[in-house]
């Protein structure tokens, strides 16, 4: 018998393992299963119904279903006035409502020609990034329990709830501020509320700290966030993923620094974090890492904001002139944009809502195929969607 | 940091439009990239651009954005009926009564159009940090254009949804059913003739929009 050469051997063996495979193969075939998640699964954020056919383990094909709250705000935007309009939209995220209204109330703002005060401007995005950490606290305790610890959720729900209070002491709702006006805010800071605030942000800032070492730094979570879901930067942007789902992938891209729409971020001195992985341990660490940014954004804004009104000269029945417009920004979950067409009415004539989550969701079929069934909670979680802001 | 005093709350708005080279550079090469598939374009200085192409250059020209001008982002799509509501304008209660209400020639917005369905796409480039809106017009006898998947998967479920919500059918799209209604609906709901049926049953609470002060005249 002639010597095997290395080249052979390594063929060999390579043939050996394939037949191994095919055995072990034989031996588990099991027969297409259909797994219903949801509607009603504490993964799901809400009411998102998930179809994924099994294979074993393996998921071969998963597909979302939507609709179970689709409240038609595209519909009802057209026959509300402008103002009346920012109470709709207010429940589309409903985690970091206030958040919701500012893109729209930009975007009549250009078809209008008007600007807000600088005062508002800057209020406008303090709450804006107030919103973001009451919508982001929620999501590092809630996908740390869907991991299987319990703990960081309350912890979550605690601090967040005094971001909340300071959202509700400015604008008078806890959910649904409903405060942002074309041409500026409704109300001023009420007295006090600035070192309330920097108070809370410190809290703030303990809570990431400590959800670095609680959750971050937990063997178990890591073991299973690492390496699962990774979103490729040109798909994810091919798919339309925005926000922390995009900067997890390395793409260095933030609209609360690169657009061009009236905030103030440009007045404070901070940075955008990505990380280059893309998988459901880097979305997880980039947000919590936003979250910590954020509070320094407050805490600039707070420092060094400017006095004056906080309202624009505006009529008080407001009819927008005719044209269209399209303003987004970073909202928590991504970006989110309205497209107003106006024919110069007291309401608009179409409004087409850019909401992030639907687009971030819209992956999925693509981002489950071959994962295995626990794996699809993490990546669910880590996506991170508010379910009215898929169904709008 | 400075405190801004109040005479810095300026709101007049510039009223020229200003030049804007980059957005005039993105269009010309679009215009070249399509031929005769390029209607025309709108551009807001500094703000954004519009451009219109022929429906059978829908996909030619989302390809021509994403390599040649760089949007690898896909933003949204949906469409736009340009009806003006049979049912009146404002804050009108919804009734059948067309005689009263006069009805308004139909206007398209920025980059024109002709017919009653208009597409709308936005795609932004990261790199360049600008977005493009790209619009075609629909026949009204054909609602239908060439599906965008091939070049951007994350079109499917826009066109899904603007299938459901206007009727408008994406030629070879894998799966076209709809999104959020039930497979049983009739209708298309965003479509201007399709009645908002809560209107009709009784007038909007709301159309007083702003409370008067004494004295004060009504709009």
């Amino acid at each position: 018998m002639t010597a095997v050469g290395a080249d052979q051997r390594q063929q060999m063996a390579y043939v050996a393992t394939q037949a191994a495979d095919a055995r072990l193969n034989v031996e588990i075939e099991t027969e297409g299963m259909t797994l219903n998640i949801g509607p009603q699964h504490p993964a799901t954020h809400g009411t998102l119904r998930l179809v994924a056919r099994l294979d074993g383990e393996q998921v071969v094909e998963a597909e979302p279903i939507m609709g179970y709250m689709h409240r038609g705000y595209e519909k009802l935007a057209e026959v509300r006035t402008y103002p009346q309009v920012t109470t709709l939209i207010n429940r589309i995220d409903w985690l970091g409502s206030f958040a919701n209204e500012v893109p729209f109330i930009l975007a009549a703002e250009k078809l209008m020609e008007v600007e807000a005060p600088p005062r508002a401007q800057w209020i406008r995005t303090a709450l804006f990034e107030l919103s973001r950490i009451a919508n982001i606290t929620l999501f590092l305790g809630d996908m740390a329990v869907q991991l299987g610890a319990l703990t960081p959720v309350f912890m979550a729900f605690r601090d967040r709830e005094f971001v909340l209070n300071q959202i509700e002491a400015a604008t008078g709702g806890r959910f649904h501020p409903n405060f942002d006006r074309i041409g500026g805010l409704k109300d001023d800071l009420p007295q006090g509320w600035i070192d309330d605030t920097k108070q809370v942000m410190e809290k703030i800032r303990d809570f990431c700290d400590e959800f670095e070492e609680l959750v971050l730094g937990n063997e178990i979570f890591q073991a299973r966030s690492r390496g699962i879901g990774i979103v490729p930067p040109a798909v994810g942007l091919a798919y339309g993923l925005s926000g922390a789902n995009i900067r997890a992938s390395g793409v260095d891209w933030d609209l609360r620094r690169d657009g061009h729409e009236a905030l103030a971020y440009d007045q404070v001195d901070w940075k955008v974090w990505t990380h280059p992985d893309g998988d459901s341990f880097a979305r997880y660490w980039v947000r919590l890492q936003e979250t910590r940014e954020a509070t320094h954004i407050v805490d600039q804004l707070l420092d060094g904001l400017p006095s004056g009104p906080i309202m624009a000269k505006v009529p008080r029945i407001i009819k927008v002139p005719a044209g269209e417009a399209y303003a987004a920004t970073e909202n928590p979950l991504g970006e989110m944009g309205y497209y107003i067409v106006s024919k110069g009415d007291l309401v608009p004539f179409r409004v087409k809502i850019r909401s992030a989550s639907f687009s971030n969701i819209s992956i999925t079929p693509w981002l489950l195929k071959g994962v295995y069934v626990p794996d699809i909670i993490t990546i669910l979680a880590s996506l991170y969607f508010i379910l009215g802001d898929i169904d709008r | 940091m400075t405190q801004l005093s109040s005479t810095d709350t300026d709101t007049s708005a510039e009223a020229e439009p200003q030049p804007d080279e980059r957005r005039e550079a993105w269009a010309t090469r679009l215009a070249d990239a399509l031929g005769d598939g390029y209607a025309e374009h709108h551009i807001l200085g500094g703000s954004d651009l519009w451009v219109r192409v022929a429906r059978e250059s829908w996909t030619d020209a989302a390809t021509a954005a994403r390599d040649q001008l760089g949007c690898q982002f896909f933003d949204w799509l949906s469409a736009i009926d340009w009806l003006p509501s049979p049912f009146g304008r404002d804050m009108d209660a919804q009734e059948d009564n067309p005689e009263t209400k006069a009805a308004d020639p139909m206007e398209q917005g920025h980059a024109g159009g002709e017919t009653r369905f208009q597409m709308v796409m936005r795609l932004y480039s990261i790199t360049d940090h600008m977005g493009i809106t790209i619009k075609a017009d629909l026949p009204d006898d054909d609602l239908s254009i060439d599906t965008l998947i091939g070049v951007y998967p994350g079109a499917d479920w826009h066109e899904r949804e603007a299938w459901e919500m206007f009727g408008i059918h994406f030629n070879s799209h894998p799966d076209l059913r709809n999104i959020y209604l039930p497979g049983e609906f009739e209708g298309n709901p965003l479509r201007k003739d399709f009645p908002l049926l809560a209107r009709r049953v009784k007038p909007w609470p709301g159309i007083v929009d702003v409370e008067l002060f004494p004295g004060e005249e009504g709009p």
